[in-house]
């Protein structure tokens, strides 16, 4: 399980493989759907309360590693560890894995025939067994956390795209997970409501808390990564801290792609 | 105004062809007789018929019965074949076999095999059942296939990211099935399964082949000591008393189920 480890672009001083103070450790991840590669060869790793974003072209492959990282996806290739332990080895137990890792979609994907409420709660109480009237006062102490306090007892689609967001945020965050994944969590949103979103993801960040997002918003990844990993055609092409990767990128590919981002007036 | 007028000129036109038709007073007599569809909705077992009333009691009992069995049945068979994993493999196999098997065969052999055959073994206690036990266990082996069907469509209207998303919060398959994609899919499911309902309390007319005296079985008897088939208009009308309300209930259902989409209401 342990064992030096050749250097994972980036990080100045490699940790033994499956450390406790790293949050996640990809190695050689690859994963094909059909004849498509979709990740060909992933090497990355998370410190604790550390945040990296994803960036890169339509395609390229990060909401497949996203939710590889979560098991949702059995991978070709390659191994993950979550705080030290490895979740890729045969027998582990992918419910517990999933209970300390959030995930938060694009579609935000709210159960619709519950209130926001039971949405928030159906974890803490199906899976930790948490009580109910327990699970939900911690709900309604997140809810109001983020500005929802409110709307606890609507269905999803009474509440506007950033609100149903935010409920999902605060879904994943009711299990107290260890990690975060964000899958372009602004991308369904209409511009004016971007900015809640953001700014709840700022207070996360500022929390404390690990996370790993997915990203089209290349302002936001800039003040709220300490790096950022450009992906193309499945593998990790450069993994920088945003002031070097944005200001001053050293591959071919990293700077075609920044250059079709500042004509699109996206930087 | 105008369909109430349609509808007597159409109605009109029908009795004045059957009025009218050279073997009318004929089909009148030996159809529609009062005096013989009286003694036959009474009966008079002395003269070697039974009251067609009292044998819908049993078709409905029958029907009844089967309905429970089948809805436990077919949701077994569809969440078995919905599973995943090797280790479900053989029971998967096991019930599609049993879907397609059951799916291609026609009731009625279903129904002489279990009638005839099971007797004929000799068994203990299997051997010695009355001939409704065998016509509802025909009942229940065919109906679950066709509804296992509907259930298994219904599951597979709820979307993937559904599924997803629960399983992302570390909700087990099970759980996730329960609390998250049955009742979203039990909209789905209803409409098609009071359809095929329908047509079992139909079917259990079928069961009057191995001489258990329902409704139709009543009425035959009737028309052999008889001579006389104002009994099967009898049992024809008990049928339609059963049918239609159940009928009227589900296109109630699926109204109400459009309006509510079209109001918004959680859907
Ligand atoms: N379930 C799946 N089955 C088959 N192919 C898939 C599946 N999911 C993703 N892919 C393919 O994998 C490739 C990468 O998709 P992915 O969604 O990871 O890209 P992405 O970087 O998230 O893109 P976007 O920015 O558009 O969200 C695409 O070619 C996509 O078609
Ligand atoms: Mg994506």
């Amino acid at each position: 399980m342990t064992g030096q480890l050749a250097g994972t672009g980036g990080a100045d001083e490699v940790p033994p493989a499956g450390h406790p103070s790293e949050a996640v450790r990809i190695e050689g991840l690859r994963k094909s759907f059909g004849a498509n590669q979709v990740l060909t060869g992933i090497d990355l790793s998370l410190a604790a309360h550390e945040v990296i974003c994803l960036i890169g072209a339509s395609g390229s492959g990060k909401s497949t590693l996203l939710r590889c990282v979560n098991l949702l996806e059995p991978i070709d290739e390659g191994r993950i560890w979550l705080s030290g332990q490895e979740i890729t080895a045969p027998g582990v137990d992918e419910n517990l894995v999933r209970r300390h890792i959030g995930i938060v979609f694009q579609a935000f994907n709210l159960f619709p025939h519950m209130t926001v409420l039971r949405n928030v709660t159906l974890a803490p109480v199906k899976v930790l067994g948490t009580s109910r009237p327990d699970a939900e006062e911690e709900a309604r102490e997140l809810l109001r956390r983020f500005g929802l306090r409110d709307k606890e007892a609507d269905f999803p689609d009474r509440l506007s795209g950033g609100q149903q967001q935010r409920v999902a945020i605060v879904r994943a965050l009711a299990m107290r997970p260890q990690i975060m994944l964000l899958d372009e969590v602004t991308s369904a949103l209409d511009p004016e409501l971007v900015a809640e979103v953001l700014d709840v993801i700022r207070e996360l960040a500022a929390g404390g808390m690990t996370m790993l997002i997915a990203t089209h918003e290349m302002g936001f990844a800039r003040d709220i990564a300490r790096r950022v990993c450009f992906l193309e055609e499945g593998q990790i092409v450069e993994d920088a801290p945003p002031a070097e990767l944005f200001t001053n990128p050293r591959d071919e590919r990293t700077k075609r792609f920044l250059r079709r981002i500042v004509d699109a007036g996206r930087l | 105004m105008l369909s109430t007028a349609s509808t007597v000129v159409v109605l009109g036109a029908l009795a004045a062809l059957f009025l009218l038709a050279p073997g009318s007073s004929e089909v009148r007599h030996t159809f529609f007789s009062p005096h013989d569809m009286w003694q036959a909705l009474i009966g008079d077992p002395r003269q070697g018929y039974y009251s067609v009333g009292e044998a819908l009691w049993l078709n409905i009992r029958m029907f009844l019965a089967a309905e429970v069995l089948i809805l436990a049945l077919a949701l077994l068979i569809a969440v078995i074949r919905q599973s995943a994993g090797p280790v479900m493999f053989p029971l998967r196999m096991i019930s599609t076999i049993y879907v397609d098997f059951f799916r291609g065969i026609p009731l009625i052999l279903v129904i002489f095999v279990l009638g005839f055959g099971v007797p004929a073994l000799s068994l203990r206690f299997l051997s010695s059942q009355s001939a409704a036990v065998y016509g509802v266990a025909a009942l229940v082996l065919s109906y679950s296939a066709y509804v296992s069907e509907v259930y298994r469509a219904g599951l597979n209207s709820v979307h993937q990211s559904q599924v997803a998303a629960a399983r992302s919060l570390g909700l087990s398959h099970w759980t996730s099935l329960r609390h998250v994609i049955l009742p979203q899919a039990v909209r789905t499911i209803i409409p098609p399964l009071l359809n095929d309902f329908i047509s079992l309390q139909k079917d259990t007319a079928l069961v009057g082949i191995l001489g258990a005296i329902e409704a139709n079985k009543a009425a035959e008897l009737y028309s052999d000591t008889v001579f006389n088939y104002s009994g099967y208009t009898v049992a024809a009308i008990a049928f339609l008393i059963l049918t239609i309300p159940l009928a009227r209930f589900t296109d109630h259902l699926i109204a109400k189920d459009r309006r509510l989409r079209l109001a918004g209401a959680p859907t």
